[in-house]
């Protein structure tokens, strides 16, 4: 995994595959306390003392199809060379709460990627999932869920390909303007 | 042109967009169009398979078909991702292996516009009830 928005992808799917309706992820960038955190709370079917205790075991996973469970172990690795840390809350029937903290400056934090992209193949991609994104620079955050989405786009479906385009475009210019205007 | 920043300015691109084509009602009749599920588990990213589902929508697009393009989990062929299945209308699914950028193309240029089937196809191992 070459950067954080492909982590995303795959924590998302974690959420996903424990049947979330709404998935709420969150970007903070922070250069002037050094930090960066990366978070996915979901209202899946969440997990119990036992899986959560083996969440970071590659060789344990709820799977059938194969034997390894590589994705947060990967997530944590990242994190944990980057100085940082990961931490899972999860509640049976509740949810889970994943956040993943990076020292922003540490010189093996991977770069942030294309999280405009991954969220908009991710809401295309799931049309009858909630999702909230918020990401945030320094002081300033900006948000938007996908039934701000629906409500403005009067029902034409989100996984148009030209509708894809025009969301993404939106989520980065946002993102942009907001590290532009912080420039110091 | 002007850049989308606002949901107003969504608002009035879609509808500059309805005005000039049709805005096609997926969700109503998923059977009718070509279905693209792209393996998205930790496996099938690590491989590139962001890099293939942008390919194949931005082609879709281009060639201007009918389908919709989601995601699905692993199937348990980690060794051969990133791997793409295709449903067409009246077909059983297909699973393509080793996808990258340039067999994504191959998919829908020779596959899906023309019937014609190419190489690394994996055998389905599950059946839709």
């Amino acid at each position: 995994m070459n950067d954080l928005a492909l982590h995303l992808l795959d924590i998302i799917q974690n959420s996903l595959a424990a049947g979330a309706t709404f998935v709420t992820v969150r970007i903070e960038e922070n250069p002037r306390k050094n930090l960066m955190v990366m978070s996915v709370e979901d209202n899946g079917c969440g997990m119990n003392e036992e899986q959560l205790h083996k969440l970071s075991d590659p060789f344990f996973t709820s799977r059938t199809t194969r034997r390894v469970g590589l994705g947060v172990p990967l997530l944590r690795q990242t994190a944990e060379q980057s100085g940082g840390n990961l931490e899972v809350v999860s509640e049976t029937g509740k949810g889970t709460c994943l956040t993943a903290r990076f020292q922003y400056n540490h010189l093996d934090r991977p770069p942030l990627g294309d999280v405009a992209n991954a969220i908009v193949l991710m809401i295309s991609a799931n049309p009858n999932v909630d999702f909230a994104y918020r990401y945030s620079y320094n002081e300033k955050s900006y948000e938007i869920t996908t039934r701000q989405l629906k409500d403005t786009l009067d029902g034409a479906p989100l996984n148009d390909l030209y509708i894809m385009e025009m969301v993404e475009e939106m989520i980065r210019e946002n993102q942009n303007d907001l590290k532009v205007c912080q420039i110091e | 042109m002007t850049k989308i920043k606002s949901l107003d300015d969504l608002r009035q691109k879609k509808q500059q967009l309805e005005q000039s084509m049709d805005i096609r009602e997926k969700s109503d009749h998923p059977e009718n169009l070509v279905q693209i599920k792209v393996a998205m588990a930790t496996c099938g990213i690590a491989s590139g398979a962001r890099t293939v589902m942008n390919v194949l929508v931005e082609k879709i697009k281009k060639e201007n078909i009918s389908a919709v393009v989601t995601q699905t989990g692993c199937m348990g062929y980690c060794y051969a991702e990133p791997t793409v299945e295709v449903t067409k209308p009246g077909f059983d699914p297909v699973v393509f292996s080793y996808v990258d950028v340039k067999k994504a193309e191959e998919i829908v240029d020779k596959y899906i516009l023309n019937n014609e089937l190419i190489d690394g196809i994996l055998p389905p191992n599950y059946q839709t009830i």
